[in-house]
């Protein structure tokens, strides 16, 4: 099943060289299973909920609906790319702070879909934050530690703002 | 978290998760994420029939397959063929029949995830398909052949209660429908197991409820000695009763113990669906009798659960549902049918509610149609009955916990409504959000209620202890406990106990794992209560050793001492030393079990103490239904819980906004489509789950007075939140269409039709 080929991906500003791989293995088996990246989750490997966020060139998708040897070209990050200089981002510690992790099995995901969201937009409404972490199930929390998170965090970045 | 200041967060603070910090950065280990050296996939072949009969087996071109390692089936079971929570009914591997689609036949370790999903595919199977047992009812009876040497009706409970033959001024009666719901927790089942050098026994990192029965079943079914199955809890990706029952376990061991090497097993979601027990669905029947007023004096009931192919926790499921009948209210008198009936259905045993979902959602139902019937409104006829500490429950015994039903009402009442949907409200705020087209000027909003009583803990006699150790040097502690930590955050509460006791800053939790005594299981809303209780209890051994040894020290008689914030003061003299200093160099280690007061099993009329404790919970709900579409927005939940003593405020906030959502999806989105015991939307994309869009406001009122039986003052939280929740949301769509609807979910049809 594996082939003789191999090709590299760029995650977190690191290129990593991928050997020995099936071609059809999702970005997301690659990251988690290849190049020893597990922060990024898998629930339902079908699109459906957000645990594998990743962004690709900027953009956020689900790695599960990716396949890693099409990502190529493409600048990865993941989850483990926020904390290059080993703390938190105000992203992670307002979820920490606000108690919007309980398994935390979502969490992930969710991180980088806030701060895809907040980069995107530093002052989304409420309809608009729904909106745009609806592709990001959460089972434990019911939604309203992790709203309480994001208005956490865009106070803050206004704060530091004005 | 280094930036996350945790000093001092004692009992009563929002004590921040030990665990956040890992988890917001991808760094928390799952148990899916866990990896050894050399190690091996494993992966199960399912029936894809609820029921046939197996000709034959063959794997011969499975182990043909480069990179296949092994592959077992009933045949390789070593020790007890069967496993089950409350009876051992339950194949490890089916071997002359299959009772449900996607039952395990057999399984395989190899190289790739790839490779096992082709030995999967190249093992032959050969059924002769059996009819059907998919109709519950037909279970109950002897009209269906037994489709299990255990037969067809797995428990039969009645209950009478006070003099039956009394009859109401008024009548009201209800036939209700619960659907299969799933607990659809995140993290798929998952284990990575290692064999022992000798062979003789395994180490197993597994995401589950209870890491001691899991053990106890594992040895049993692998014929090794207890103490060589060693369970350690890998990272556990939400629980809601899915892990109480074995999945992947014994598999798992088995393949690792027959390769010699790790074996790593996790389900993908689909899996997942066919691969853990499901809430019962359920059919009940009440028929209310009440005053002219609406005083309720008797209650007659028909309950049948539909337990799927195996036993699961079914009969005591059963027991939850028929005894919490009466709901939050007076009863004098009660005659109750209940049956849990075996099927070719889905198995199904415990979710979050665990039978008294079903029970409220009926008894709420009849609550509504009490007070329309007598004329009054929903508030005032649950007022009317509301239940008090003294009451006796339709089985005869007294509720003895802090029953403030009443309260929970008025406070949950004077919660303001939510304003109006505006006229240009935005399409996302309106029933089905933005991809289905529901106008402002169809849309009607109801208001609906629902209130519960849950048991907490363990009934009918059995002793479900927690034991945990505290050990005290050099003023630190470590706790020690098998405790599953399931996102709950008990990890969180053991150590703000400690300090709380101790009068430490610096309390951690050791490896959650079978090397200390059992803790029972993350279940039933009971380990604040039962393991919050073994961890007070070791602090306040280790606690009393402290003293006495600066009593010898100091010459002062320890029964004088206290923790006053971080020190040990004299309370009838002036001597204060901190307890960093006093535990300098010294390491005092206790372990304490905590039981629960004795419980009894019902006799044959229902009777009898079955419960330890109860915990109470308000719901009113407010939807936005567009009546031609049938859809539903639930806009508002506000809600006033019954907590005991809070001991940590973000923690509970954050059970109750959980609970509601799941109650949530019950009501309107969640349910397993069965079709003659075939699954027919195992998926995220077909089985769907409340989104950050389908979440309503919450407005959450915590009712804090102290239960004194409860070791720190503190009900379990876990459960009340999901269970009134669902008739509330029901009754506020039948408010707002003027519908009787007698099911959940509640699916389109059920309101335009
Ligand atoms: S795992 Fe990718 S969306 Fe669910
Ligand atoms: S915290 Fe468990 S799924 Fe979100």
């Amino acid at each position: 099943m594996s082939t003789n080929e191999f090709y590299s991906l760029k995650v977190n500003g690191v290129d990593h060289h991928v050997s020995d791989a099936w071609i059809g293995e999702s970005l997301l088996y690659v990251l988690r299973e290849r190049l020893g990246l597990p922060g990024s989750k898998g629930a339902c490997e079908q699109g459906e909920c957000g645990s594998c966020t990743v962004f690709i060139d900027g953009a956020a998708v689900c790695s599960c609906l990716v396949m890693a040897a099409s990502a190529v070209e493409s600048e990865i990050a993941t989850v483990e790319g926020l904390n290059a200089d080993g703390t938190l981002t105000d992203v992670q510690e307002a979820f920490v702070t606000e108690g919007a992790v309980q398994c935390g099995f979502c969490t992930p995901g969710l991180v980088m879909a806030v701060h895809h969201l907040l980069d995107e937009n530093d002052s989304p409404s409420e309809l608009e934050v729904k909106e745009a972490l609806s592709g990001n199930i959460c089972r434990c929390t019911g939604y309203g530690r992790i709203f309480a998170a994001v208005d956490k965090v865009v106070a803050v970045r206004r704060g530091a703002l004005s | 978290m280094s930036s996350v200041k945790t000093k001092r967060d004692v009992l009563g603070t929002s004590s921040l998760r030990p665990d956040g910090g890992a988890k917001v950065k991808g760094d928390f280990a799952f148990t899916s994420d866990l990896h050894a050296e050399n190690m091996l996939w494993g992966a199960t072949l399912r029936s894809p029939h609820p029921h046939a009969r197996i000709v034959s087996i063959d794997t011969t071109a499975a182990w043909k397959i480069a990179g296949v390692e092994c592959i077992v089936t009933a045949d390789d079971v070593p020790g007890q063929l069967t496993y089950g929570l409350i009876s051992s009914d339950q194949p490890v591997f089916a071997k002359d029949v299959v009772r449900y689609m996607g039952e395990p036949i057999a399984a395989v370790a190899a190289d790739h995830p790839e490779t096992c999903r082709r030995a999967l595919a190249a093992i032959t199977v050969v059924y002769e398909v059996l009819p059907v047992l998919f109709d519950p009812e037909l279970a109950i009876g002897d009209d269906f052949e037994p489709i299990h040497p255990d037969g067809n009706l797995i428990r039969q409970q009645r209950i009478v209660h006070g003099d039956t033959s009394v009859v109401g001024d008024v009548i009201v009666e209800g036939h209700y429908v619960i659907g299969m719901q799933d607990q659809a927790f995140l993290g798929t089942e998952s284990a990575l197991a290692l064999p022992d050098a000798d062979g003789q026994g395994v180490e197993v990192f597994v995401a589950t409820q209870w890491l001691h029965e899991d053990q106890k079943q594992m040895a049993a079914c692998l014929n090794l000695p207890t103490e060589r199955v060693r369970l350690v809890l890998g990272g556990v990706g939400g629980a809601f009763g899915a892990r109480e029952d074995i999945s992947l376990q014994v598999h798992t061991a088995l393949l690792a113990l027959r390769t010699s090497r790790p074996v790593k097993m996790q389900y993908g979601r689909e899996e997942s669906f066919f691969g853990h027990v499901h809430r019962h669905p359920a059919t009940v029947w009440m028929r209310h009798h009440a005053t002219n007023e609406g005083k309720i004096v008797k209650i007659e009931a028909r309950f049948v659960f539909d337990g799927g192919a195996y036993a699961s926790t079914s009969a005591a499921v059963l027991i939850n549902g028929v005894t919490h009948t009466q709901g939050p209210y007076k009863c004098p008198v009660a005659v109750v049918d209940g049956y849990a009936v075996r099927t070719n259905n889905p198995p199904c045993g415990a979710m979050r509610g665990f039978g008294v979902v079903q029970a409220c959602f009926a008894h709420e139902g009849q609550m509504d149609k009490l007070a329309a019937a007598v004329g009054t409104d929903p508030v005032s006829i649950r007022l009317m009955n509301a239940m008090e500490t003294g009451d006796l429950l339709i089985t005869g015994q007294p509720v003895e916990s802090v029953a403030p039903v009443a309260r929970l009402i008025r406070e949950t009442n004077e919660i303001p409504l939510p304003p109006d949907l505006a006229i240009d409200a935005n399409e996302l705020d309106l029933p089905g959000g933005s991809g289905i087209t529901a106008e402002r000027k169809h849309i009607r909003r109801g208001i609906g209620w629902g209130v519960s009583i849950k048991n907490i803990m363990y009934s009918e006699g059995f002793d479900d202890y927690s034991t945990a150790r505290c050990t005290l040097s050099d003023g630190k502690v470590v706790l020690k406990f098998a405790t599953s930590e399931v996102g709950q955050g008990f990890v969180t509460l053991a150590p703000q106990i400690a300090r709380s006791v101790l009068g430490v800053t610096d309390a951690v939790c050791d490896t959650i794992d079978t090397q200390i005594g059992s803790a029972g299981s993350t279940s039933a809303s009971r380990q604040t209560w039962m393991s919050g209780g073994a961890v007070d209890g070791a602090c306040r051994l280790v606690r009393e050793r402290l003293f006495e040894l600066v009593g010898a020290q100091q010459n002062i008689e320890p029964i004088r001492f206290a923790i006053e914030d971080d020190e040990i003061v004299d309370t009838a003299g002036t001597f204060r030393m901190s307890v960093i200093e006093a535990s300098q160099g010294i390491t005092i280690s206790e372990t304490f079990e905590h039981h629960h007061r004795k419980t009894e099993e019902l006799d044959e009329n229902g009777q009898g103490n079955c419960h330890v404790a109860f915990a109470f919970v308000a719901h009113r709900a407010v939807v936005d239904v567009d009546p031609e579409l049938g859809l539903v927005k639930v806009v508002q939940i506000a809600t006033a819980q019954d907590v005991g003593q809070v001991l940590n405020p973000l923690s509970v906030l954050g059970q109750i906004e959980g609970g509601i959502a799941q109650g949530l999806g019950l009501a309107v989105m969640e349910e397993i489509i069965v079709q003659e015991g075939r699954v027919r939307n195992p998926s995220f994309t077909d089985y769907l789950l409340p989104t950050a869009l389908d979440a309503p406001v919450v407005v959450a009122r915590m009712i804090e007075e102290y239960e004194p039986q409860a070791p720190l003052g503190a009900k379990g939280v876990g459960e009340p939140p999901c269970i009134s929740v669902t008739p509330a949301i029901v009754a506020a769509i039948r408010d707002a269409i003027g519908k009787d609807i007698d099911r959940c979910p509640v699916r389109p049809q059920d309101i335009c039709l």
